[in-house]
């Protein structure tokens, strides 16, 4: 088609427009609060600082350092656990059976629910008194136990499997869809060849998921690493900061202290850090290169 | 049904007759397949079902099958903490930036999938970078702007950031789909006379229906649940959205476990059947490539 026309930038001037104003020069604005001493709450203190907030938040705060191992092991431990059932998950509403329309409606059901709604069904499933665990207790399964939330050997654990009902159907949706493209003559060849099963899944399935594993990985470590709501609303960052990632730590100063200059710097410290792994990753991962 | 059954892999070397009814008696098949749907089935659906129970059990009840049920908790969510209202303010938003995403999506989705200009390159870049920013970390720097303009405490504010955020996903996502309606069909319609916008109005646009569905409900869905925003920005009671209202019925009603899977249930309803309807379109949109770009 021609291709000098202003057609397609008029076509995407909306687009443009918000994503400069609402994207690009807040990224620019974080930038130069991070340098600054700003509360809203404490007006008559606000004023440029230089790099201060970069030295008190590399030196003189043990939270931000614990925040930040809590996010690698959420990351690590969370899309690691996702991406393996929902490779799972997707073979097996892939295969033909009776009811499988229904099946993947009701499996891939809770992508679609908020996270602060997951909170709420969870907190109804793991409540001290009410909840699953005395139900099984009742049946003889298991002991009551106490607050699962509330106890700081069961918190990590309990979170990870809340976020993981949400999270695992992302996956499979996009692993489901992938698999589809697998063209069948491809098994059939391999099944000449004499590959069983498991070999027609490693020669085959896998080589071709490859790109969509890596994309979705990526996409989706991002996310848990910025992952909010959950954690804001099922534990609040505690007991004790043990369950702070360092999201939830800038959107506490944010919302909580409106501390927006140090918040910014925190801020800044997440770009650097999602910006060199997606890089690393990218690479690492040598992805599109086989195309 | 029991001829989908039979599996592709077995009819390249046909085996005399082959012996479809064992196959239902395949032991690995329930190992393999039956088994861990099963089991996965019930971690999916025990959680939604407690939520349901405990929103129609009178209070202090335990029977796990609640009978006769009660709608007392529902009328003390909608009419006594004013779920009604963040109910009518959720589904404002959502149906707000339903639309708006649509349709920027489609205009912008066209124009890469039909176009060549310059700065296109610069452009699918910046949109694919947008996925990295995290929504938590811009609180701080939109707060400032959305005070300055005057939108905190607004449903158009929240309609606006919501969209800002969705926007770049969801033109990549329209572009695949445009890209997959064969281009001839447009330019034959061209060729008859017709103009290149009433080419795309006839020809085009009905053969996007199931990506207008698809990248309508993600939209809708995405602005309904968002959490984040709609806390920092409206802070006043009367606009509080629906998870805003269920973060605070958290906290506040920590005790009151029916008022809060009642809310549950209220805030549940719209997205899953609005999922139900659109998963089958999204799975298939995602493998004819749209994905890819």
């Amino acid at each position: 088609m021609r291709t000098r026309t202003w057609a397609p930038y008029a076509l995407i001037a909306p687009t443009l427009l918000l994503m400069v104003v609402f994207l690009l020069y807040p990224i620019a604005s974080v930038g130069w609060f991070s340098l600054r001493q700003h509360t809203v709450t404490q007006p008559w203190k606000n004023g440029f600082i230089g790099f201060e907030n970069f030295r008190r938040m590399l030196f003189d705060d043990p939270l931000f350092w614990q925040s930040l191992v809590f996010s690698a092991k959420w990351v690590v431990v969370e899309v690691g656990l996702q991406l393996v059932l929902g490779l799972v998950l997707a073979l097996i509403v892939n295969e033909t059976f009776v009811g499988r329309a229904l099946a993947r409606s009701l499996v891939f059901s809770p992508w679609a629910v908020s996270g602060v709604l997951t909170t709420g069904i969870w907190i109804l499933l793991y409540n001290p008194s009410t909840g699953i665990f005395q139900q099984l207790a009742q049946w003889g399964i298991g002991d009551p136990g106490t607050s699962v939330l509330g106890d700081p050997a069961t918190v990590f654990p309990a979170t990870v499997v809340t976020e993981l009902w949400r999270g695992v159907p992302f996956f499979a949706i996009l692993l489901l869809a992938d698999l589809q493209t697998i063209p069948n003559d491809l098994y059939e060849a391999a099944s000449v060849d004499g590959a069983g099963r498991w070999r027609r899944f490693v020669s085959v399935t896998l080589p071709h998921l490859r790109d969509a594993i890596v994309l979705s990985t990526l996409l989706r470590a991002v996310w848990e690493f910025n992952n909010v709501d959950l954690i804001y609303t099922l534990t609040g960052g505690g007991p004790a900061n043990q369950t702070t990632t360092l999201p939830l730590y800038v959107a506490r100063k944010a919302v909580d202290s409106h501390d927006f200059g140090y918040g910014s710097a925190l801020t800044m410290a997440g770009f650097v850090i999602l910006l060199f792994f997606s890089i690393l990753y990218l690479r690492l991962s040598k992805f599109g290169s086989r195309a | 049904m029991t001829q989908t059954l039979t599996r592709p892999a077995t009819t390249v070397e046909p085996p005399p007759a082959p012996p479809r009814r064992r196959r239902h008696r395949d032991p690995s098949r329930f190992f393999r397949l039956h088994l861990p749907l099963v089991l996965y089935l019930l971690f999916t659906l025990i959680p939604f079902y407690w939520m349901i129970v405990f929103a129609f059990r009178p209070a202090g009840e335990t029977a796990l099958v609640p009978w006769p049920i009660t709608l007392e908790h529902f009328d003390t969510v909608w009419n006594g903490i004013g779920f009604g209202l963040f109910f009518q303010n959720s589904l404002i938003i959502a149906l707000g930036t339903l639309v708006v995403v649509t349709v920027f999506a489609l205009m912008g989705g066209y124009a890469l999938a039909r176009f060549k200009f310059r700065g296109q390159r610069v452009f699918l870049l910046a949109l694919l970078c947008t996925q990295f920013i995290p929504g938590a970390m811009m609180l701080i720097p939109l707060f400032v702007i959305f005070k300055s303009a005057g939108l905190l405490n607004s449903l158009t504010g929240l309609i606006i950031a919501d969209t800002a955020f969705q926007l770049p996903l969801a033109l990549i996502l329209m572009s695949g789909f445009v890209r997959n309606v064969p281009v001839e069909l447009e330019e034959a319609a061209m060729v008859d006379g017709c103009t290149r916008l009433r080419a795309f109005f006839a020809v085009t646009l009905p053969q996007l229906r199931p990506a207008l569905v698809a990248v309508g409900s993600f939209a809708f869905i995405g602005a309904w649940n968002n959490f984040l925003f709609a806390l920092m920005f409206a802070s006043r009671q009367d606009k509080f959205t629906l998870p805003v209202g269920l973060s605070y019925a958290l906290g506040e009603f920590n005790t009151d476990f029916g008022a809060l899977a009642a809310g549950g249930v209220v805030a549940a309803v719209p997205v899953v059947l609005v999922f139900a309807v659109v998963q089958r379109f999204l799975v298939q949109g995602l493998s004819a490539g749209a994905v890819k770009g």
